[in-house]
């Protein structure tokens, strides 16, 4: 188990690695490393605190192991930062009303797909077996001759599947 | 003098664009072949204007002539050859010229080439070709315009920040806007086709093509990106979920869902609005793309310089031209044909259920980059969408689709049976199952998402191979038989496997890559060593370098595996004097398919006031299989393009209508 933690602990991120840093007990040090990619760099473009060598990412990775060393959960940090700098430090942003949308439409989306496709499926055939006389005729003529196709809707003789 | 020459020929090139609108659009109204003559003569000769016009800016550059603004902000005369001709388009004016460039060069290839379209649809498409090109030629005149002089010329330029002084992002810029400016002629044909209200079969096939030639640089142009994000960066990591690679991916996504769409749309003329929709939203989220990139609504690693002006512009020019054509799609979608029926099995459900998962994942792409600026607005709150995010919305749509994708190329058309492909499909997923479990027993430290991942990589590779081996029915018959079949194959079935199997390949590398990384990092003295998992780094010495632009700390560092040294690696530390900043050189060697990847950090003070370094090795293992992956997908894509069926659909249709 211990083994386990330790080699987690070892697949990290660039700059939280700085082994100046680095918590002795790899238990908390692999809780803190995944924390730190869950907290954006305020300071930086787009990056976690645990890619970022600036000041304020490397602040902020000592006070997050702190507070882990001091026994506290991850939740129990996720709120200290929060109260601290707001939402925007989260790049997990939390699941409320508010960022309802954010977190449904990829499954609202495959749903009403899912829902088209059925009605599609659902639909009867257009009446095609229903032909005039007169297209009847010209049915017959045009699979007589060989070369009446539509070459665009034709497919090649050499694809098996089509 | 060339530079007020560039200045003539750019404007030179919007009048014979709007030229090219006039001369098309009448001649479509007044079915006169002389006008629309005239209109594909001002789509070449526009794309002549514009490339004289982009020679005298990589003229002024590779001179380094800093009385042009724009050289004067992004070059310097010390910098190499190389990326003086990149710095053509390494800034916000260059790089809407060479946007420009793309959408002429695509207009004067749709004028010169598209012989086989009806010359209605054609004169139509030309002319709406002409009319993006009109307005992002009008933006750049008006607002970007790369040729300013300055009145008091500085004695040396300002340089393009170092980040960006780098091969792969030399050419990065080129294959992405490439692809970005390609599917501007898919928008055209949709628009066209919708003006004309004619969509079947034989319109998919002639905008196939173009996707997938905008596609496949698309692709090429955002592995490219990563790529420089892996090496450059110096965290080993290629995709950040950054807005800017969102910009990218999105449009990427779309034109993957219209691959696929337009194939049914072409076999079977069924779901012709839909293909018509995607046609058009893909051109539009490359325009949203450009915006984004441009604005300075987003932060971002690879963002332009900030300017809102344009950025008003841009949404201007975005919310015109994709609003028209989605104004125009909500007429005509109604009036269009349902085309064929098919059962709840059938290659054209696997297709629809690849486009509902695509669209869902382009989505989620979507939210993920323009949520925050929502709520922002509304609530005035600000959150931050990071990769937690898309690892729980869009890698769950991604693995039901990496499921599902061997399967269509299997099913018949119309009514396909699920038993003989299911057969077909055994030793794959036999293979698969037992590779996850594999992963699972034997990776340490063990990983459960990863080793599916790994799984599924094996059940695609197996699965695009299982595919091609059915094609040419290995095994069920002589030897002889499967090679007269595997010779006679269609190019477009070539590319069909190829870009699956290069799905698979990138899903290996990326799983077994983020999953089984091992990373060590540890101050070191001349002399001392470092372990990364197998392999032991020792510090020969950091000497001075000094570089054509920069001063460089570099180090030797001799790679050792059982005591042998297998690779010797120079990671260095640049210093940029001209912009002031310091860039990390990444030293990478290669063994098989893993890359052991090295960085230098900083000076340290260490005992007895000598100096230590803060040293970094990873091991990467099959990290340039996330690489080659999108390589091999892209290879498909151009193996498909060569198919006879795409080129010679025209002599044939000559040969039927007399």
């Amino acid at each position: 188990m211990s083994l386990a933690v330790a080699l987690a602990a070892a697949l990290c991120l660039a700059a939280a690695s700085d082994p100046a840093e680095r918590l002795p007990d790899p238990a908390q040090e692999a809780r803190a490393r995944a924390l730190f990619r869950e907290v954006r760099c305020m300071v930086c473009q787009n990056e976690s605190i645990a890619d970022s060598e600036a000041g304020l990412a490397v602040d902020l990775r000592r006070l997050v192991r702190e507070r882990i060393a001091s026994g506290q959960d991850d939740a129990q940090v996720r709120g200290w930062l929060v109260d601290r700098y707001g939402e925007f430090v989260l790049l997990r942003p939390s699941f409320s009303w508010a960022n309802l949308a954010l977190w449904l439409a990829p499954l609202a989306v495959v749903i009403a797909g899912v829902l088209a496709l059925a009605a599609r499926l659902r639909r009867p055939a257009p009446a095609d077996a229903a032909l005039t006389e007169a297209e009847a005729r010209r049915l017959s003529e045009l699979l007589a001759g060989a070369d009446g196709h539509d070459p665009a809707l034709k497919s090649s003789r050499d694809d098996p599947n089509a | 003098m060339i530079t007020e020459f560039g200045a003539f020929a750019l404007i030179l090139a919007l009048v014979l664009s709007l030229a090219q609108v006039l001369l098309s659009g009448i001649g479509r109204y007044r079915r006169s072949g002389l006008l629309v003559g005239a209109g594909e003569g001002a789509a070449l000769a526009a794309f002549g204007a514009l490339a004289l016009a982009f020679a005298a800016l990589a003229h002024a550059f590779v001179t380094s002539d800093f009385s042009v603004a724009n050289v004067a902000a992004n070059s310097h005369s010390e910098k190499p050859l190389l990326y003086r001709v990149s710095a053509t388009w390494g800034s916000h004016e260059g790089s809407m010229l060479l946007w420009n460039l793309a959408l002429t060069g695509f207009g004067a290839v749709l004028a010169g080439r598209g012989r086989d379209l009806p010359r209605d649809l054609k004169a139509v498409a030309v002319a709406v070709q002409g009319l993006i090109g009109s307005v992002f030629l009008a933006y750049t005149v008006l607002a970007s315009n790369p040729f300013v002089r300055l009145v008091d010329p500085p004695v040396e330029g300002r340089s393009l920040n170092p980040l960006l002084q780098d091969p792969a992002l030399a050419v990065h810029p080129p294959f992405l806007y490439a692809g970005y400016v390609g599917m501007s002629v898919v928008f055209s044909l949709a628009v066209a086709a919708l003006v004309e209200g004619r969509i079947d079969a034989a319109w998919a096939r002639w905008v196939r093509p173009w996707t997938l030639a905008a596609w496949s640089f698309l692709t090429v142009g955002i592995t490219l990106g990563a790529f420089w994000a892996y090496y450059e960066l110096g965290w080993g990591g290629w995709w950040f979920w950054d807005p800017v690679e969102n910009a990218s991916f999105m449009p990427w996504l779309v034109a993957t869902a219209l691959l696929h769409s337009a194939v049914v749309t072409e076999k079977r003329g069924a779901l012709p609005g839909w293909t018509v929709f995607l046609a058009i939203t893909a051109f539009s989220f490359s325009m949203l793309g450009a915006f984004l990139v441009r604005s300075g609504v987003l932060t971002s690693v690879h963002a332009f310089a900030v300017d809102p002006t344009r950025g008003v512009l841009l949404l201007g020019i975005l919310l015109a031209t994709a609003g028209s054509a989605f104004t125009l799609f909500a007429i005509r979608a109604p009036g269009l044909a349902a085309g064929g029926v098919f059962a709840p099995v059938s290659r054209e459900s696997a297709l629809v259920a690849n486009n509902i998962l695509l669209s869902a994942a382009s989505l989620t792409v979507l939210l993920g980059t323009l949520f925050p600026l929502i709520r922002e607005a509304i609530s005035g709150e600000a959150i931050s969408v990071g990769a937690p995010y898309f690892n729980l919305t869009f890698t769950p749509l991604m693995v039901l689709l990496c499921l599902l994708v061997p399967f269509g190329p299997l099913l018949a058309w119309k009514r396909g049976d699920l038993s003989p492909a299911f057969r077909a499909l055994i030793p794959a997923l036999v293979l698969g199952v037992l590779a996850g479990l594999a992963a699972l027993w034997f990776l340490t430290p063990r990983k459960a998402f990863a080793s599916l991942g790994l799984g599924l990589a094996a059940w695609l590779i197996l699965g695009a191979l299982a595919e091609a081996a059915q094609r040419i029915r290995l095994f069920r018959g002589p030897l002889a038989e499967s090679l007269r079949r595997l010779r006679g194959l269609p190019r477009g079935a070539w590319g069909t496997t190829l870009a699956h199997l290069g799905l698979g390949v990138f899903v290996l590398g990326a799983c077994f890559e983020t999953a089984w990384k091992l990373e060590a990092a540890q101050t070191l003295a001349p002399g001392q060593s470092l372990r990364v998992g197998a392999w032991e780094l020792v510090l020969k010495d950091v000497r001075p370098v000094d570089g054509p632009n920069y001063e460089a700390e570099t180090a030797r560092i001799s790679a050792l595996r059982d005591g042998r040294e297998v690779c010797a690696l120079t990671p260095s530390r640049r210093f940029y004097s001209a912009g002031g900043q310091t860039t990390s050189e990444v030293a990478i060697c290669t063994v098989n398919l893993s890359h052991l990847y090295v960085v230098l950090g900083e000076r340290r003070p260490g005992p007895e006031g000598r100096g230590v370094w803060l040293v970094r090795g990873f091991w990467n293992p099959l990290a340039l299989l996330i690489f080659i992956g999108p390589a091999i997908m892209a290879l498909g894509g151009l193996v498909s393009l060569t198919d006879r069926r795409l080129r010679l659909a025209a002599g044939r249709r000559r040969e039927v209508r007399p």
